[in-house]
């Protein structure tokens, strides 16, 4: 009943092996190619997860284990955007990055999978010109959290809501289109929540004057 | 008689009007706004305004050094503080690998536990005096006021707490302390079973409770409703067992859960909690070892690059500190996913159709703090 990491890797991986490269890329996907395209600096600050699959996923594990857990599981395809983390280090124990337009078949991985909605938030990386989204998922009844995120434009930060599938996210999406502008492509309704009614302005940008 | 939903897709046949409840008002336990659609006494929406007390303290998070952000946690849920404390320091000991000593987290514990009870002892006398029992808010906050005594001793406060800090604890528990812990919990235990004798066997409580407000597991897990609400649903869902943390595993208590999900099944959640954080206090007592209560911590705090959790488990339910770091002294992003905001997202779900009455004692049975919400 309960999907193992495993499961978990193995469904995301064949989500995000899906993706098409586009050749004239006008949304970057966060997959693990588009790192070093983006001129992000590979294992710099900020940002050690998209370096790469070297950076992170052996956090905690000795080079042994390590051997012994790639060889028993081999990665999927692309094995950059998905990482299992050390709980103790992180707090939570997979993390994937999925293409903005993978959200909601994302969200329905996890729903299917018996996930609750922890929270969403943004991040702003203004140095890179995106916009982070991060989605929080919690088990009730099995051990397990996970972290899915995707990265925008910030020019043009749109991703589509997953209300429809986590009734829950509609206040996260709204909250989270407050303080950032964060577009929810299809969400019902995106005034002011937590700002005054006429507030036009998004305080957690990096660039926002009071 | 027409039943609610048939005047909706009737217009003209019933009017519906719309009863605005607070921000100010007495059954709304603070600054929170409904807008309800009525059908007569049915609600047919409940819209929750929230908002009124907002204070952006995520922002004030990247204004700050890691160690000024501290007493902001305690200021989030007003009546958890120290859960909130202890989220945010383990996420920063977390990310900058610092060691805790022992003696530290069983004080941790046993502070925690003591606050869940005068947490849950408000919303008890404020839940009571939402269905109109006025008196038993007198009898528990005499209790509380004797937690609130021994911990504003150690603490230096009584309600917004910076008890916790990077490494530890800021300050050691004194003799005093422990004998009088002892007492309240030698003295607690009588009164609950006064509480369970007058309040809840009493016949009128479980009429308004009973079958009022069902909530499905399914429905918390969309949501995200946690504490208390997903464990009156039949999940027993704790972030103390589901992502254990501090001395939690070493101590012997268990997760209260009722099946039906109604109103009455969160209250009894609650009042079971009481009996296990007592048992978590004793056994803190018992086992407190001796030692430091501050471990060594680096005198300016750059945690490295990168994101970092830490979920507790507040008196409200799973409250989750987002860290993002970029190796500097000051965070670059904090995020606060607090249970009340969540507990109350499934409000306007569950509350349709329900009569008036019937909605006040649903959403007091979530366990509201409003600045919480709000953040």
């Amino acid at each position: 009943m309960n999907p193992t990491l495993d499961q978990l890797c193995e469904q995301f991986g064949r989500l995000v092996g899906t993706v098409p490269v586009p050749s004239k890329p006008p949304v970057p996907t966060a997959s693990s190619s588009v790192g070093p395209a983006l001129g992000l600096p590979v294992a710099a600050s900020g940002e050690g997860r998209v370096a790469g699959p070297a950076s992170e996923s052996g956090a905690g594990l000795r080079p042994a284990d390590q051997a012994a857990k790639m060889a028993a599981h081999p990665p999927p395809a692309p094995t950059g955007p998905i990482q299992k983390t050390d709980h103790a280090a992180k707090g939570y124990d997979l993390d994937v990055t999925v293409a903005p337009t993978q959200i909601v078949m994302a969200a329905e991985i996890m729903d299917r999978a018996g996930f609750g909605l922890d929270a969403i938030t943004g991040v702003d990386w203004l140095a890179q010109e995106q916009m982070e989204v991060v989605y929080d998922y919690f088990h009730p009844t099995a051990p397990g959290r996970v972290a899915v995120r995707t990265r925008v434009p910030r020019a043009r930060p749109e991703v589509p809501t997953i209300a429809a599938v986590f009734p829950g996210a509609n206040w996260h999406e709204r909250e989270t289109h407050d303080f950032f502008g964060l577009v929810f492509a299809g969400h019902p309704d995106l005034s002011p929540f937590l700002l005054p009614e006429d507030a036009t302005f998004h305080p957690l940008r990096k660039d926002y004057q009071p | 008689m027409t039943s609610p939903a048939d005047s909706a897709v009737r217009p003209g046949v019933n009017e519906t009007f719309v009863l605005n409840l607070g921000p100010q008002h007495p059954a709304a336990h603070g600054v929170l706004r409904v807008k309800m659609t009525m059908d007569g006494e049915y609600v047919m929406r409940a819209e929750p305004v929230i908002g009124y007390i907002h204070r952006m303290h995520e922002k004030m998070g990247e204004n700050r050094t890691w160690a000024q952000f501290l007493p902001n946690t305690g200021r989030i849920d007003y009546l958890s503080a120290l859960h909130y404390n202890h989220a945010y320091v383990a996420a920063v000991e977390r990310a900058l690998k610092i060691e805790v000593p022992r003696r530290a987290e069983f004080l941790r514990v046993i502070t925690s536990e003591m606050n869940r009870i005068s947490s849950h002892l408000v919303w008890w006398s404020a839940y009571l005096i939402d269905l109109g029992g006025l008196t038993p808010l007198l009898y528990a906050f005499d209790d509380r006021e004797k937690l609130l005594d021994l911990l504003e001793a150690v603490t230096g406060s009584r309600l917004t707490y910076t008890y916790f800090r990077f490494g530890g604890v800021y300050n050691d528990v004194d003799e005093a302390f422990l004998r009088g812990t002892r007492q309240f919990v030698r003295e607690f235990r009588p009164r609950l079973k006064m509480y369970r004798d007058l309040v809840t066997d009493n016949i009128i409580l479980r009429k308004r409770l009973e079958n009022i407000g069902p909530i499905s597991a399914e429905q918390c897990r969309k949501y995200g409703a946690t504490g208390p609400v997903i464990r009156g649903s039949g999940v027993a869902y704790d972030v103390r067992r589901a992502e254990p943390y501090s001395v939690y595993p070493e101590l012997d208590f268990e997760i209260p859960t009722r099946p039906e999900g109604d109103s009455m099944a969160r209250y009894l959640v609650h009042m079971a909690e009481l009996e296990q954080s007592l048992r978590i206090i004793e056994q803190g007592l018992d086992r407190l070892p001796d030692g430091p209560v501050l471990g060594k911590v680096p005198r300016v705090l750059r945690p490295p690059a990168g994101d970092y959790c830490f979920a507790v488990e507040a008196a409200r339910g799973r409250f989750m500190v987002r860290l993002v770091s970029d190796g500097k002294d000051i965070p670059y992003r904090v995020k606060l996913r607090t249970p009340s905001f969540s507990n109350l997202s499934l409000f306007e779900e569950t509350s349709r159709g329900m009569i008036l009455p019937d909605a006040l004692a649903l959403m007091g049975s979530l366990d509201l703090v409003i600045p919480d919400i709000d953040r």
